[in-house]
């Protein structure tokens, strides 16, 4: 079992997620009337009132068939079962850990949630304080956001950088079916893992790669919605290649 | 969001190869830039750009009565505030101490340096002085608030006008074409000791990672220390000397930067 | 009606200052922005929805929006000492009020919603100013948002009925019976953008209840051409 073969597992989850190609959609603003009739179907970060389906937030509007929804552009991340993310340690009870997702609580991993023998005795010798993991979220309730890692791939982050980004911009990140966030892999040798929470752990045998990666990152945070964003990437990191 | 240990140790082991996040050297500051006339309200004001860092500042004057112990001399004080508008890690309420703390590493640094010769800030002995007050607000933190507010606070200084008075009243909104003077520039520069290497300039991962830190203020080119501050773990002689000779070789690199644009 | 009042600067009853609107603006936040009516000109930022701290203050059925409005001590002709005051505790107050009208708090149970908003200018109507500068910075935070949230404060100066009132006309003095008295009003609104349903008023000295009809009216009015001010710098964003 490589690394390398955990880190997909990770990814098939992501690739649920709207890979965004949002050139032709238009910015729209709370309160704008965004669709009028009764065709259309609020999805998203809109809401109905009478005829009319106006926004709820402000983002890029996207209209697919007769669903129409709000892609947010900027924002704290608000998390949602199911999502991989990565958290860092910041507590320790008799029973689990607490982690610091960026969210709107700290979640909680039980040991129940933990992938195989899990001394009770001492949560350290698993998990310490500000330790890195990538989990999933199992529930989001009013109180509370559970994760789990019992299925394979989520682990103990060892060595490597934390790179924080706009939760917002892991879709362009990650790319279309994983392909940007591949790209960058295959260009830098470098292990990724791109947290839905806007954390992504970069891991390569050199420093320089590693560096190099996050610069990728960054480009693509910066300028998410530039024509041609994967080939200007492609280039850069060909250019920049550590020999 | 606090540092992970993982990141802590990368941090380490990039230092130790003389890397940084932003692949600058370690001894070389991010980009400066100072804008003035933050308030009109304000006799002097600025605001400064250490890379993504930002704090602006400003200087208010008023007559009062002097202190009994010093019935010739007017009164300077610096105030800082660590707004949590900065920074996700500021909190609302009272004065951290770090606020307290980096008020105070400025106010002596400006004081000490004589940089605002309190004795010309006498209108009538034992009667009337002026104040000068700082003010000091970073608005986004991004690392090296210290070194960043304090060139926030001699900018400042350096683009104060006295205010016109009437009737032995100061009229705000007036400002006289006499400058507040400044007989020099002090600069601040802060050591950060991470590993066994020393750094400037640090982003905030960067001082999450520092063991000490050790602040110097100058005044060049006699390389007089006005200030020095240390917090942290515990330095050798030979540690402190060498950041001294450091900060002052970077001292000298950054007033200049710094001049350029009080000329302007 | 004797003489028709004539503003300092020139304005049209129902004109503004110059409006200047600029979200993105503070880096670590996670939304910010500088809204400014001439020298008057507030910066807001925004963090969360993130977890409310210490425990006891959540509430469990829906978030809480925290405004915290104050100045820079150099942002008024006479030093403000720093810190927040009875006057900045109220504004913060009634500015929470004003915007988590539009805010499906029950989506954040358990959470909190900071929003700093600190003036860095003053030339009056800075609530004003800070409402505006916090609504965009709220909207850029990816905070759902019913409507957007604009703010104007409209005085009754020398019989007038007058838009987004400056120092000056704060001041405005009038001689009655040989004394010098201070004559103007202001009324702070803030109104949603659609509904146009209003979510803050206030009032600093008097008015008519006629002449109230006639504020509302002007009010409206004024933050119809805010809220295009403030959509305007919002839909910059994809340019940058």
């Amino acid at each position: 079992m490589t690394l390398k073969k955990e880190t997909e597992d990770i990814e098939t989850s992501e690739k649920e997620i709207d890979s965004g190609e949002c050139e032709s959609r238009t910015i729209v603003t709370p309160g704008e009337v965004v669709a009028e009739g009764n065709d259309f179907l609020p999805g998203e970060g809109t809401r109905r009132e009478g005829k009319e389906i106006l926004a709820q937030k402000f983002g890029l509007l996207e209209k697919n068939n007769k669903l129409v929804k709000i892609i947010p552009l900027s924002g704290a991340y608000v998390s949602r079962p199911g999502n991989v993310i990565i958290g860092r340690v910041v507590d320790i009870t008799f029973n689990g850990w607490l982690i610091d997702i960026l969210s709107t609580h700290e979640a909680f991993l039980s040991i129940m949630e933990c992938y195989g023998y899990v001394n009770k005795r001492d949560l350290t010798e698993l998990y310490d304080f500000n330790d890195l993991i990538v989990a999933k979220i199992k529930s989001v309730k009013a109180r509370s956001i559970d994760l789990s890692m019992k299925e394979r791939g989520f682990k103990k982050l060892e060595g490597g950088m934390l790179v924080r980004i706009n939760s917002t911009r892991v879709p362009r990140v990650i790319g279309k079916a994983g392909s940007m966030v591949g790209m960058i892999k295959d260009e830098t040798g470098c292990n990724i893992i791109v947290g839905q929470n806007g954390l992504v752990w970069i891991n390569g045998s050199k420093v320089e790669n590693e560096l190099l990666a996050k610069k990728a990152i960054e480009m693509i945070v910066e300028k998410p919605f530039q024509e041609g964003l994967t080939e200007k990437v492609k280039e850069f990191l060909s250019k920049n290649k550590i020999k | 969001m606090e540092i992970s240990t993982i990141m802590k140790k990368k941090i380490e082991e990039m230092v130790s190869k003389e890397i940084r996040l932003d692949e600058r050297g370690l001894l070389e500051h991010r980009k400066l830039d100072i804008t003035f006339d933050v308030s009109h309200n304000a006799e002097g004001s600025a605001r400064v750009k250490l890379g993504d860092t930002e704090v602006i500042a400003g200087v208010k004057m008023d007559l009062v009565e002097p202190f009994k112990d010093s019935p010739d001399a007017g009164v300077l004080t610096v105030g800082a505030e660590l707004l949590p508008l900065a920074s996700d890690r500021f909190e609302m309420g009272a004065p951290a101490i770090q606020a307290i703390e980096l008020a105070r590493l400025i106010d002596r640094g400006v004081r000490n340096s004589e940089c605002i010769d309190i004795k010309s800030l006498c209108v009538k002995e034992g009667e009337k002085v002026w104040s000068v007050s700082i003010d000091i607000y970073p608005i986004n933190d991004a690392g090296s608030l210290i070194d960043t507010c304090f060139i926030a606070a001699v900018a400042a200084l350096s683009n104060a006008h006295i205010p016109v008075v009437k009737d032995e009243k100061v009229q705000y909104g007036e400002l006289s074409k006499e400058k507040l003077p400044m007989t020099c520039i002090p600069t601040t520069v802060t050591i950060y000791k991470v590993g066994d290497k020393f750094l400037i300039d640090p982003l905030v991962e960067e001082e999450d990672a520092s063991t000490a830190r050790l602040t110097f203020t100058f005044t060049l080119p006699e390389e007089e220390i006005h200030s020095m501050q240390k917090t942290g773990e515990e330095l050798s002689e030979e540690e402190i000397l060498s950041m001294m000779d450091i900060a002052i070789k970077e001292a000298k690199k950054l007033a200049p930067k710094v001049s350029a644009f009080l000329k302007k | 009606m004797a003489e028709k009042y004539k503003r300092a600067d020139g304005r049209d009853y129902d004109e503004t200052r110059k409006m200047e609107a600029k979200v993105g603006v503070v880096k670590r936040a996670d939304g910010s922005a500088i809204f400014s009516f001439g020298k008057s000109q507030a910066l807001a930022c925004v963090y969360g929805p993130r977890q409310f701290h210490p425990q006891h203050l959540q509430n469990p059925e829906k978030g809480v929006l925290r405004c915290y409005y104050d100045m820079t001590s150099f942002s008024v002709p006479e030093r403000k000492r720093p810190g927040p005051n009875r006057r900045a505790s109220e504004i913060s107050f009634v500015t929470s009020r004003a915007l988590e009208t539009v805010i499906p708090l029950e989506n954040y149970p358990n959470s909190v919603i900071d929003c700093y908003i600190l003036i860095l200018q003053a030339d009056a109507s800075t609530r004003c100013a800070g409402i505006n500068a916090a609504a965009l910075a709220l909207a850029s935070a990816g905070i759902p948002m019913k409507e957007m949230v604009s703010a104007v404060s409209v005085g009754k100066i020398g019989g007038a009925i007058v838009a987004d009132i400056s120092k000056d006309e704060e001041d405005y003095e009038i001689v009655k019976d040989g004394k010098t008295i201070k004559s103007a009003t202001d009324i702070p609104f803030a109104i949603l953008s659609r509904s146009e349903k209003i979510s803050l008023l206030q009032l600093d000295g008097r008015i008519k209840p006629e002449d109230l009809k006639e504020a509302i009216a002007m009010a409206k009015k004024v933050c119809r051409k805010i809220n295009e001010i403030q959509k305007k710098a919002l839909k910059k964003i994809k340019e940058e």
